[in-house]
């Protein structure tokens, strides 16, 4: 038994290409020469299989792919992604460069919110796609893909330099861990004890952030994710990371959560529907291709009126109005092989009109499901089409995303 | 690490096989494990002609798909269709229940013992 090998291109979700093993004891891991975040030990204490991640040792599964993917949509899932990176960028200049080197607007972020936005590349390329907060009001936090870190550090420190602002990368010492599903909150609402803070935790809004001391650690307490749940983000100090991970799980198990790993990570992210950079994005796409033209704020103004020119300005207002080459579509598989990363898309007559970016069997829906770049003439939901399978055209029918949206709470 | 049944025969791409004709083919714990919950298997229709060497099926995982080759030359004559039906069977009991296929044996393929299997996943 061998593993295929589904695309010829690099990506960032090759979480478990054959031949990754389980790793019995802490010293194995060393070998891999992958860095070990503060939960590493936790992880291996569990009996996670960990697996090479962007240049970390991180857990790929704790128990099973199925079990923390159905915990985290029935009860909740507690996730270390420490590997991310997180910037600050602060000072008086700090907002105004902000809207210079991303293409949101974030000057205009109240304090206490998070916005999605993106790093692009002077063409309009996604560089990296992100979440900022704005903590006060002078200060931004900027969440950016482990494996893109080093870029975003450097554009922002190029793209701010000599504006009055101190771009900070705090991702060494910070620990960020996610608790999802839906009973995170309860599950917060536990390990909170100061009355006010608690308040204000169970009272955030989606994409908004507060400070609150959890099972006695600082934290900055956020209520976004990756994986169409409601649930928490919780930025720590790294030193106070294993206290944080401990009292969670304490706290949880009774209520159905599980630690959850990368694996669950990528097939919860995949049914919402949502982007994964090396996969949907890359440096050859612009947001306009992946459906996400509303995170480009064309209509910019500095401070006195004027329209501001943020980098990568120009061909992403070229882009906004004229018709796309490729559309993203979600693509739902009507056999029982799934299409994955790579693969073509095809036409009944065997024309290929696409390549799969993300691709698995859903353990929510029980059939498989795919993200696609296709040709627009295609794109259409309910349009009839095949993947090229390995060989084999496996028939799909184009659909909307997400793929998965959560009860809502009435 | 699993224990590694020393009455089977093993192939490096971490297929299983009995010593009896006909001999039932499996994949390894490790194998297994590795993959993560079964969630698909394709295997071959009885009386069809599997080649030592080849591949003759998949198996698929929420986070990858890998091909199965048969550890020997012959006719399929039966599928485990209780795994087909539920192929987590692979994931909990890979050398029991979790069985793929028995084949009517003309010829095998190169194959490892225990010893040099547990060598080859350990090394």
């Amino acid at each position: 038994m061998t593993a295929t090998d589904p695309g010829a291109e690099p990506r960032a979700a090759r979480l478990n290409e054959f031949g990754t093993q389980p790793v019995p004891h802490a010293d194995d891991a060393a070998t891999d020469g992958a860095r070990r975040g503060p939960l590493f030990e936790e992880h291996v204490a569990l009996g996670a299989a960990m697996t090479p991640f962007a240049g970390w040792s991180m857990p790929l599964r704790y128990t099973s792919d199925l079990a923390e993917h159905r915990a985290v949509r029935s009860a909740a899932g507690l996730f270390d992604l420490s590997h991310m990176g997180e910037i600050r960028v602060a000072g008086a200049g700090a907002g105004a460069a902000l809207d210079r080197a991303l293409v949101g607007n974030l000057s205009g972020l109240a304090v206490g919110r998070a916005r999605y936005t993106m790093l692009c590349a002077p063409d309009g390329g996604v560089l990296d796609d992100l979440v900022v907060y704005r903590t006060h009001d002078d200060a931004w936090l900027v969440v950016a893909n482990a494996s893109n870190v080093d870029v975003v550090l450097s554009e922002l420190r190029e793209r701010c330099a000599g504006a009055d602002v101190e771009v900070t990368d705090e991702s060494e010492a910070t620990a960020l861990v996610a608790v999802q599903g839906p009973a995170a909150e309860a599950i917060l609402a536990e390990l909170v004890l100061d009355a006010a803070e608690r308040a204000a935790v169970v009272g955030l809004r989606y994409y908004a952030a507060t400070e609150a001391v959890v099972a006695g650690v600082p934290a900055l307490v956020a209520r976004t994710g990756y994986t169409g749940e409601d649930g928490f983000e919780l930025f720590v100090d790294a030193a106070h990371a294993r206290a944080l991970w401990r009292a969670v799980l304490a706290v949880g198990e009774p209520q159905g959560l599980v630690p959850a790993g990368l694996s669950a990570r990528d097939s919860l992210r995949l049914e919402a529907g949502m982007p994964l950079y090396g996969n949907e994005l890359d440096r050859t796409t612009a947001p306009h291709d992946a459906g996400l033209a509303r995170v480009v704020k064309l209509d910019k103004v500095d401070p006195e009126g004027r329209p501001l020119d943020f980098v990568g300005r120009a061909p992403l207002a070229a882009r906004a109005g004229s018709q796309p080459s490729r559309v993203l579509v979600g693509l739902q598989g009507l056999s029982r092989r799934a299409a994955r990363h790579g693969y073509p898309v095809v036409t009944d007559r065997g024309a290929v009109v696409g390549h799969v970016t993300s691709g698995a069997p859903s353990p929510t829906l029980g059939h498989p499901i795919a993200m696609a770049y296709v040709t627009p003439e295609v794109s259409a939901v309910g349009t009839e089409l095949a993947v090229d399978v390995r060989g084999r055209a496996e028939p799909v029918r184009v659909v909307a995303l997400p793929f998965y949206r959560r009860p809502s709470s009435t | 690490m699993s224990a590694i049944p020393t009455e089977l025969q093993y192939t490096a791409e971490h297929e299983w096989v009995t010593t009896g004709d006909p001999a039932t083919i499996g994949i390894t714990a490790n194998a297994a494990e590795a993959l993560g919950d079964v969630v698909y298997l394709e295997l071959p229709e009885v009386g069809s002609q599997v080649t030592a060497g080849s591949v003759c099926g998949e198996i698929e995982s929420t986070k990858s798909v890998s091909e199965i080759y048969s550890p020997v030359t012959g006719t399929v004559v039966e599928v485990n269709e209780d795994a087909v039906g539920d192929p987590s069977l692979v994931n909990s009991d890979p050398y029991g229940q979790g069985w793929l296929l028995r084949v009517e044996v003309v010829a095998t393929g190169p194959l490892l013992s225990a010893q040099e299997y547990a060598e080859l996943v350990e090394g």
